[in-house]
């Protein structure tokens, strides 16, 4: 019977991190995320795992160093939360162009710019549709729970080395903070530097003399060759969508009325879908657990027996547009959300859902 | 005596390292930078760390110094290769690191970076190329640029009133607790460039002590950018740049 | 002791910055009229003064130099 602990999301993520392996930590703390190098340094992994921890500058600068960490085939990861994310999104660009694998934790906060220290889903547009300049995409995952924010580090990792793609968890101010039950999973040990030579043959390890020097980089100044790799790099994206969907369906069997919400909307409008149900409403929900790739097959087939479907999310509805995307016009596609860390509660999503519904 | 008398490979005394590679660099006729890489490959080859070094090169006319040295090699977006050494050195101590980076990178966009690095004391090498000016980019001002000089930003001349002054980040940098040693060298003559190649040795040697970091400004030249022949450049370097940025230690720990 | 020395330049890769002419104590190096592939009038040795000190090719950017000292017998 593995071990259950109570933690917030946020410390799930550090002792997931330590319990995985991962091999380096660099942060800058901003609210409502710092609990997680809090909890790292009161952690001491560096005694224990050999886990390098460190606090930088700047998030700038703490992104830069995870780039330096993955170029070296390490397991490396960093966190953040919206203005830091921002701060941080030209590096997510230069590790998505040296296709460096990495995990970065975003637990969003209301904006635009300062914003609030509240949660929210209004980074969205900004992680899933990229992420910094240039034609590429993070891999975006969603949690919503604590103990999806500690299966999620391991998990991402696993993306991330797969594809040599940066990969996003994509949390908020809730998930972070609120404390729940996370089961451990036994400890993973860090890779050896066997290991590492065999899973990043590209890394810059050390240059022995039986193999060529180890270039990471994202520069060409060559317009075919730059053309060439974004179509590789797309041709990855690709693949990542056919293999990669994930999400969970709740009461949608014989739902009429389709619900769609990521991270801790989600479970509200699973409340909200217990209420419908109790009024013999047949509602129903899906939640993307990864929002790049998104689920666009599965809305789509669902889309197809639906009165309507409604989006709601803690932004003004930047998932909604995917979904409205996905649907192909096959019903109605509603979206109601609160902003600037305001939180819905079922009921009010129930009202909203009525009234876009137009049942008394 | 003649000629093939003294052409023999036993007679061979200077020659292109083994760790410079085949490519044809891309600067400029008389450019600094391919002279310093060359001292950089002669320390690694005579050290014997070419498998355990990794260098990380900037944004600037360095971002390909990684086609000429046959090292493993990261580059890094703008100013912040002091970030990538840090982490590729605490993650792997056992490693020479060494950043590669000019005087924009440094001293103008990558300053919290570089001092962050330099204050935590990270057991890296710093290597600064400083001809006062944005070669890449087309000869823009640089923090580094003295008053006065010409560049296609200050095509009056730097003025303080309107540009701010020259930032000496070096002396700047020797304050800070956690740097070891700190040199300002040049390599345009033979006897600068061999003391500017000691101190690069003497920067790799004091980065596996684990006692800070290790930081050597090459006062450089920038022909193209400055509008002058290679050998008028380095005379005006002399002239100029030396005033404002003497050469010699600055600071060593160990001594 | 004296020392004679000879200069080989590759002269497909020097880009004739001078440098190395500036540098040679015994006025042992110019630059050839003639022109290499890029267009670039290369170093080449003149005279038999070489002392094979190096000093060309330590500074020369593009490290096109090779250096042979011999001693005089």
């Amino acid at each position: 019977m593995a071990e259950k602990v109570l933690m917030k999301g946020n410390e799930a993520i550090a002792i997931s991190a330590i319990r995985n392996g991962v091999d380096g930590y660099f942060g800058y703390p901003i609210t409502p995320q710092s609990e997680v190098m809090e909890t790292l340094m009161k952690e001491k992994p560096w005694e224990t795992t050999g886990m390098v921890v460190l606090q930088a500058e700047s998030e700038v600068s703490s992104i830069n160093m995870v780039y330096g960490g993955a170029s070296c085939g390490k397991k490396v990861m960093t966190s953040s939360s919206s203005p830091g994310v921002s701060l941080m999104c030209e590096g997510i660009s230069y590790m998505a162009g040296a296709e460096l694998p990495c995990v970065i934790v975003d637990v969003m906060r209301g904006g635009p710019g300062l914003g609030t220290i509240q949660p929210s889903q209004g980074d969205y547009n900004q992680i899933v549709k990229g992420g910094g300049h240039g034609d590429d995409h993070n891999i975006v995952i969603a949690p919503a729970s604590a103990q999806d924010m500690y299966d999620f580090v391991d998990w991402g990792f696993e993306l991330a080395f797969k594809y040599r793609n940066p990969v996003v968890i994509l949390a908020d101010g809730v998930i972070g903070q609120m404390m729940e039950k996370v089961e451990m999973h036994p400890m993973k040990p860090r890779m050896t530097d066997e290991e590492i030579r065999e899973k990043a043959p590209w890394a810059t390890t050390g240059k022995p003399s039986w193999r060529n020097y180890n270039i990471i980089t994202s520069l060409s100044l060559d317009s075919d060759i730059q053309e060439e790799f974004n179509r590789k790099l797309h041709a990855k994206y690709a693949l990542i969508e056919e293999n990669e969907v994930k999400y969970s369906e709740y009461m949608t069997e014989d739902a009429e009325y389709l619900f769609t919400a990521f991270g801790c909307s989600s479970r509200i409008c699973e409340a909200a879908v217990d209420i419908l149900r109790s009024e013999g409403i047949r509602a129903g929900l899906l939640r993307p657990i990864t929002l790049f790739p998104f689920p666009h097959k599965e809305i789509k087939r669902l889309a197809a027996r639906m009165k309507s479907m409604m989006s709601i999310e803690l932004n003004f509805g930047q998932m909604a547009e995917d979904v409205r995307l996905a649907v192909e016009g096959q019903c109605p596609v509603g979206f109601y959300g609160r902003q600037g860390g305001n939180i819905f509660t079922p009921e009010e999503v129930v009202a909203e859902f009525k009234k876009f519904n137009n049942i008394q | 005596m003649n000629i093939e008398d003294i052409k023999k490979p036993e007679n061979i005394v200077y020659r292109k390292p083994a760790l410079l590679t085949d490519n044809i660099m891309h600067y400029c006729p008389g450019c600094s930078h391919g002279t310093v890489h060359k001292l950089i490959a002669e320390v690694i080859d005579e050290m014997g760390i070419q498998d355990k070094t990794i260098g990380i090169s900037p944004v600037g006319c360095s971002v390909f110094a990684y086609n000429y040295i046959d090292i493993d090699w990261q580059e890094a977006a703008h100013g912040r290769a002091p970030a990538l050494a840090t982490a590729t050195k605490r993650l792997c101590p056992d490693k020479y690191v060494f950043t590669y980076q000019g005087d924009g990178d440094l001293a103008s966009i990558g300053t919290a970076e570089i001092i962050h690095a330099c204050s935590r004391g990270e057991n890296i090498v710093v290597i600064f190329i400083n001809n006062g000016i944005y070669g890449m980019t087309g000869g823009q001002m640089a923090p580094t640029t003295l008053l006065g000089m010409k560049t296609s930003t200050t095509p009056y001349g730097r003025d303080a009133k309107l540009n701010g002054f020259p930032i000496k980040i070096t002396e700047m940098l020797a304050e800070l607790d956690g740097t070891a040693y700190i040199t300002r060298q040049s390599v345009h003559t033979a006897p600068a460039a061999r003391k500017a190649k000691n101190a690069i040795r003497k920067a790799f040697e004091y980065s596996s002590k684990g006692i800070g970091l290790s930081f050597v400004e090459i006062v450089a030249t920038c022909n193209s950018g400055w509008k002058l022949s290679p050998v008028e450049a380095n005379r005006w370097m002399e002239e100029h740049m030396f005033e404002k940025y003497p050469p010699g230690d600055i600071k060593d720990i160990l001594k | 002791m004296a020392f004679k020395g000879i200069i080989e330049v590759d002269t497909q890769r020097c880009k004739g910055c001078s440098v190395c002419v500036a540098n040679c104590p015994t006025g042992s190096i110019r630059l050839s009229s003639k022109v290499n592939g890029k267009g670039y009038n290369y170093a080449e040795m003149v005279g038999d003064g070489c002392i094979g000190c190096s000093n060309c090719a330590i500074v020369c950017p593009d490290s096109v130099i090779t250096v042979y000292r011999a001693k005089v017998q």
